[in-house]
């Protein structure tokens, strides 16, 4: 497949780097201000001259790096090129999810396919979203949407919407690492999160994860799988967007709650849970061993089924190769 | 249908009741006591069947021929008593008055009524709860918890590390009627929010 990737951050970037691996040609990258398209179509001066299809991985990568651009062309260039599934990395934005959403539906509008990690447009305007897709040729997958490398969606697609009666977890690893580290050394928040800043495992302004946002956009994703999977006519789904998400976050759990859990056996992780009818971020007490309590920056998805009991995968649910195995995955599934 | 349920409890459980088993019922069968109240509550009412088809249905027509509202069943199918018996228990919400009633018709339908009218605690759950707990008056929190329909509280740890004047922290084990741990919680969040509280709550029925 011929892929355009949007977006060069981490996830982008990495993209890149590994399509070939997966057999895939990279023939355009955007990022907000630049853009380099392959063979001639656009700006990739002093191209090599060779018959490759695809821009040069590395020569993209060491541009971003260096200059902190992609190319010379116009980002524009990469959305117009030649390409069979457009990757949409930009970085999640809110309420009308742009300029994600215009990027996914002018492929769309092209009769090409969208993979998303980008959780914006499937969390906030997922009907928009069908409604697009139902007028292309081209599909969505968004597996990079949620738990990173963890193949959720595409499980409860396998399972069926309609026999998942609910999915719940652990999807905010920096939340994680935070009431993990909280609980080993009694430590309280604010040290932790200094900690986790230094380890570049919080940003510098860590709201997005530790009030339970973006964990609660996971949930709201699932929702709309379960929601729009589990019936035949798209206008008898329920549209869940972040509005709809009873969501708090842990910024406030003092660590003497988490000794008092660790002295009965529990411990605290922010937790995710979505169904059909509802999507709610709490930080919970779980069993100290048990299933959920996943450590450090692990995500688990565990999913409960009506005739396969529970499903419980884990692994890592952030960075760069991990994301973009899960978006090459999702380019796979559309061959 | 009526057959099952006049005949079938009546022969293979009156010889269980003759057999004269402690009956704490007798001095117990209006939780309510005196109270005029007319209001329906719930009750837990304690059988004992014989391990044969249809006896709990038989034992439920009763209750809901009585007006009362059948809330849960826990049908206790591996554990037996002595004599061979399975123990059920049942909660129905009903008023003081159609509870009497109902244990009454119980005992004439030949059920074994083993105990009546005193509350169970059948649902245990632990949940922590943090903010300014002592500024905002433990003990009337906790009282308040108590005196929800549908939670007692059994246990309570607080931790403050900073002083009572700081945010602290307590675990509380609550103890909840039978089905009844949702509306245990949903009482508790209600409290938490009017005293600006926070409530870290159990991922309930999930043996994570």
């Amino acid at each position: 497949m011929r892929l355009a990737v949007i977006g060069a951050g981490a996830v982008g970037r990495s993209v890149v780097e590994l399509a070939g691996e997966y057999g895939h040609e990279v023939v355009a990258v955007a990022d907000s201000s630049s853009a380099t398209v392959a063979d001639g179509t656009g700006g990739r001066a002093g191209a090599g001259g060779d018959d490759a299809i695809g821009v040069d991985p590395d020569a993209v990568v060491a541009r971003k790096a260096e200059r902190g651009i992609v190319g010379d062309a116009d980002p524009d260039d990469a959305l117009s090129a030649d390409y069979d599934v457009l990757v949409e990395a930009t970085p999640t934005t809110l309420g009308d999810a742009e300029p994600g959403f215009t990027h996914v539906t002018a492929a769309l509008e092209r009769d090409r396919h969208a993979v998303l990690a980008n959780k914006g447009p499937v969390a906030e305007r997922f009907g928009d979203l069908r409604a697009a897709v139902d007028d292309s040729d081209g599909e969505i997958r968004f597996e990079a949407t949620v738990g990173g490398a963890i193949p959720a969606v595409s499980t409860v697609e396998d399972i069926e919407p309609g026999h998942v009666t609910a999915v719940r977890g652990v999807l905010n690893g920096t939340a994680n690492f935070i009431l993990t580290r909280m609980a080993a050394e009694g430590l309280d928040y604010d040290h932790v999160l200094a900690e986790a800043q230094d380890l570049g495992v919080a940003e510098a302004d860590p709201s997005f994860d530790v009030d339970g946002t973006d964990a609660a956009l996971k949930c709201v994703i699932l929702a709309n799988v379960l929601s729009f999977g589990a019936v035949d006519d798209p206008a008898d789904a329920r549209e869940f967007t972040l509005a709809d998400a009873d969501v708090s976050g842990i910024r406030d759990v003092p660590g003497s709650a988490l000794r008092l859990a660790a002295e009965d056996g529990r411990t605290v992780r922010l937790i995710g849970e979505a169904t059909g009818e509802t999507v709610r971020v709490a930080p919970r007490l779980v069993p100290e061993n048990g299933t959920l309590a996943v450590s450090g920056t692990q995500n688990i998805v565990q999913i409960e089924t009506s005739h396969a009991g529970r499903l419980n995968i884990s692994g890592r649910g952030a960075g760069g190769p991990e994301t973009a195995s899960a978006v090459l995955g999702d380019v796979g599934r559309l061959e | 249908m009526s057959d099952r349920r006049d005949g079938a409890p009546e022969t293979a459980l009156d010889a269980e009741g003759a057999a004269g088993e402690p009956d704490p019922a007798d001095s117990g069968a209006s939780p309510d006591g005196g109270h005029a109240s007319t209001a329906p509550s719930t009750h837990t009412v304690r059988l004992e069947l014989v391990d044969e088809p249809g006896q709990l249905l038989a034992a439920l027509h009763p209750i809901a021929d009585n007006g009362g509202n059948l809330l849960s069943i826990y049908h206790e199918r591996g554990n037996k008593t002595p004599r061979g018996r399975i123990p059920v228990e049942v909660d129905f919400e009903a008023t003081p008055e159609r509870f009497e009633e109902i244990v009454d018709a119980l005992r004439s339908e030949g059920v074994n009524v083993m105990q009546a009218g005193t509350e169970r605690y059948a649902e245990e759950v632990t949940i922590l709860l943090f903010g300014h707990l002592i500024d905002t008056d433990l003990s009337d929190t906790l009282s308040r918890i108590e005196a929800c329909e549908s939670a007692s509280v059994a246990d309570v740890s607080l931790a403050a590390p900073q002083g009572t004047e700081e945010v602290s922290s307590a675990r509380l084990r609550l103890e909840a009627r039978a089905g009844e741990t949702d509306a245990a919680l949903a009482a508790v969040r209600e409290l938490a929010d009017e005293k600006e509280l926070r409530v870290v709550e159990p991922l309930t029925g999930v043996d994570a």
